[in-house]
């Protein structure tokens, strides 16, 4: 059966590449410490389940103290790299014309159909690829048809999508692996009881009268609490154990089902606002080489207010409904 | 109480400018000890959920198409793409791929899109010249501008789609939170809710594009003497 270790081996291999390719940059002000970086990133993605969780552990306090002191840095290139750039760009789009939309499409459409047919696909009375991680699956075997069409379309060696990655990557720089760091915060935090902690506060300190009031305080909650957490995923938990099931639900009579539903929106609300949230919030101001990196969240945030106050009042319209 | 150090740590942390990478990892310690686990403990609890949680990251994996794509001229042809649209402008591109994103995703179709996969190769460049063939030549900021609406239109339309889809991960979470504590739900159920706050947001969000392209010509008009 294939499995996500496959996806694992495919990813150690790219950034074991991004960590060699940084150190041959002459270019990059800060080779080494940007080497270390994605040497750990590879490192654990390579080795990540035969090493003990306390050295998956260093692995991440390494990372977290080469980006906190200091930073990556960032290769930049000659003018006359520059143009050359632009006259291979020049003659491959004359060649190429609109086919070189069609690998941008591959990966997406793989990702879609493997997730549709590799589920079920059974192979000798065992799953051909693991059926909870078909979609990742699929998208690494994506990766890999689209490189071996565009590569011949394009003529050119493989060293090149891997130069462009590390280059990609350069511009992204530690907030790539902020998300996975997150999600690994709130594991910790669960472990902590940290939700039981803040249902008790809000239960002693903060009263709520009407239905009205419980679900403008969980909706806030859960929005407040993802801006902190980045991820709505970590806030559900906590807020839900909190507030939303013992005072929405068992003390005003929601329905569960409504006021999960709705709060979980809430809590994208706040994703929307956070610079935590740095996959969905910075990655792409870096991606678009944006000046300002809070300028994505500007954009959302009038968006994002406006969704929070309806999703209060379509909660308190529809879960109370006797 | 202690407990809650973790959350002060991130809240001062990040206003006060430190990286966040960082924060988190120091949050995540400090929440461990004062839960009481020893520091070996702590640590291993962290390298632990770091592990398990890998395959958020994997979606650098494309990078490397992207990147070689890119170097080809991908964004020169979406470009051109959209110069050839007459009625083409930055808010009608966007509001036309608000919705699709946002349906796509409600049929559980979110790897359609992205931000390093559709944004910044093919929809950003798109928005950018549409409003080029309009006003011509644009200011930085106003460039900037277009390229942050493409980003937002991207995670907006996906946040507020996704869930309609029933077998989304945070339907399941939300279904297995409830399961925890003695509540069954169909997935039908909770994904049903989602629709209003989603038709919302299209509304909300359609009607900031709608108006994008008026508030732009009213900058070009500004910009140009």
């Amino acid at each position: 059966m294939i499995t996500l270790s496959f996806v694992y081996l495919l990813g150690g291999a790219l950034f074991t590449a991004v960590a060699i390719l940084s150190g041959l940059d002459p270019s990059n002000p800060k080779r080494a410490r940007t080497t270390a970086f994605w040497g750990l990133m590879a490192l654990s993605l390579l080795l990540g389940d035969r090493i003990s969780d306390f050295g998956n552990g260093l692995i991440v306090l390494g990372m977290a103290v080469i980006a906190g002191t200091g930073g990556l840095g960032k290769g930049s290139l000659t003018p006359e790299a520059e143009a050359e750039r632009q006259a291979f760009r020049q003659d491959r789009g004359a060649r190429i014309g609109n086919w070189l939309l069609a690998p941008a499409l591959i990966v997406p459409t793989t990702a879609l159909t493997g997730t549709l047919l590799l589920k079920d696909l059974m192979v000798g009375g065992v799953h051909l690829v693991d059926p909870k991680q078909a979609t990742l699956i699929a998208m690494a075997f994506g990766v890999l048809l689209a490189l071996a069409v565009a590569l011949p379309l394009i003529r050119t060696t493989p060293l090149v999508p891997l130069q462009e990655a590390r280059r990609l990557l350069d511009t992204v720089g530690w907030s790539a692996i902020l998300p996975q760091a997150l999600a690994a915060l709130g594991a910790v935090f669960a472990l902590a009881g940290v939700g039981k902690v803040i249902g008790d506060l809000t239960a002693t300190y903060i009263p709520a009268h009407s239905p009205l009031a419980a679900a403008a305080l969980y909706c806030c909650g859960m929005a407040g609490f993802t801006i902190l957490m980045g991820n709505a995923f970590a806030a559900f938990p906590i807020m839900t154990a909190g507030i939303g099931l013992p005072l929405v639900v068992m003390q005003f009579g929601g329905n569960p089902a409504v006021v999960c539903a709705i709060g979980m929106l809430s809590g994208f609300c706040g994703t929307l606002m956070t610079p935590m949230a740095a996959n969905f919030n910075l990655v792409p101001a870096a991606l678009l080489e944006l000046p300002d990196r809070y300028s994505v969240i500007k954009v959302q945030a009038p968006t994002a207010l406006i969704l929070l106050a309806a999703n209060i009042v379509l909660m308190t319209l529809f879960a109370f409904k006797v | 109480m202690l407990t809650l150090a973790g959350i002060a740590i991130i809240a001062i942390g990040v206003v006060a400018g430190f990286n966040p990478l960082l924060v988190v990892t120091v949050a995540a310690v400090v929440t461990g000890l004062a839960a009481g686990l020893s520091l070996h403990e702590v640590i291993s609890a962290l390298g632990k959920a770091f592990n398990d949680n890998r395959y958020v990251s994997m979606v650098w994996l494309v990078l490397p198409v992207i990147g070689l794509l890119e170097r080809a001229g991908l964004q020169d042809r979406a470009r051109a793409l959209i110069n050839r649209l007459a009625n083409a402008t930055t808010g009608r591109l966007l509001i036309a791929y608000f919705f699709l994103r946002q349906m796509a995703a409600a049929l559980g179709l979110t790897s359609l899109g992205g931000q390093a996969q559709m944004v910044r190769p093919l929809i950003a460049p798109m928005a950018e010249a549409a409003s080029e063939a309009r006003f011509g030549p644009l200011p930085d900021p106003v460039r900037h501008q277009i390229r942050a609406q493409a980003a937002a239109a991207d995670n907006i339309a996906l946040f507020f789609g996704e869930d309609i889809f029933i077998a989304m991960a945070s339907i399941l979470l939300i279904r297995g939170f409830l399961a925890g504590n003695g509540i069954e739900v169909e997935p039908f159920a909770l994904s049903v809710w989602a629709i209003p706050t989603a038709i919302v947001a299209l509304l909300v969000h359609g009607v900031r594009l709608w108006r994008l392209d008026r508030q732009m010509a009213r900058t070009m008009q500004a910009v140009k003497p």
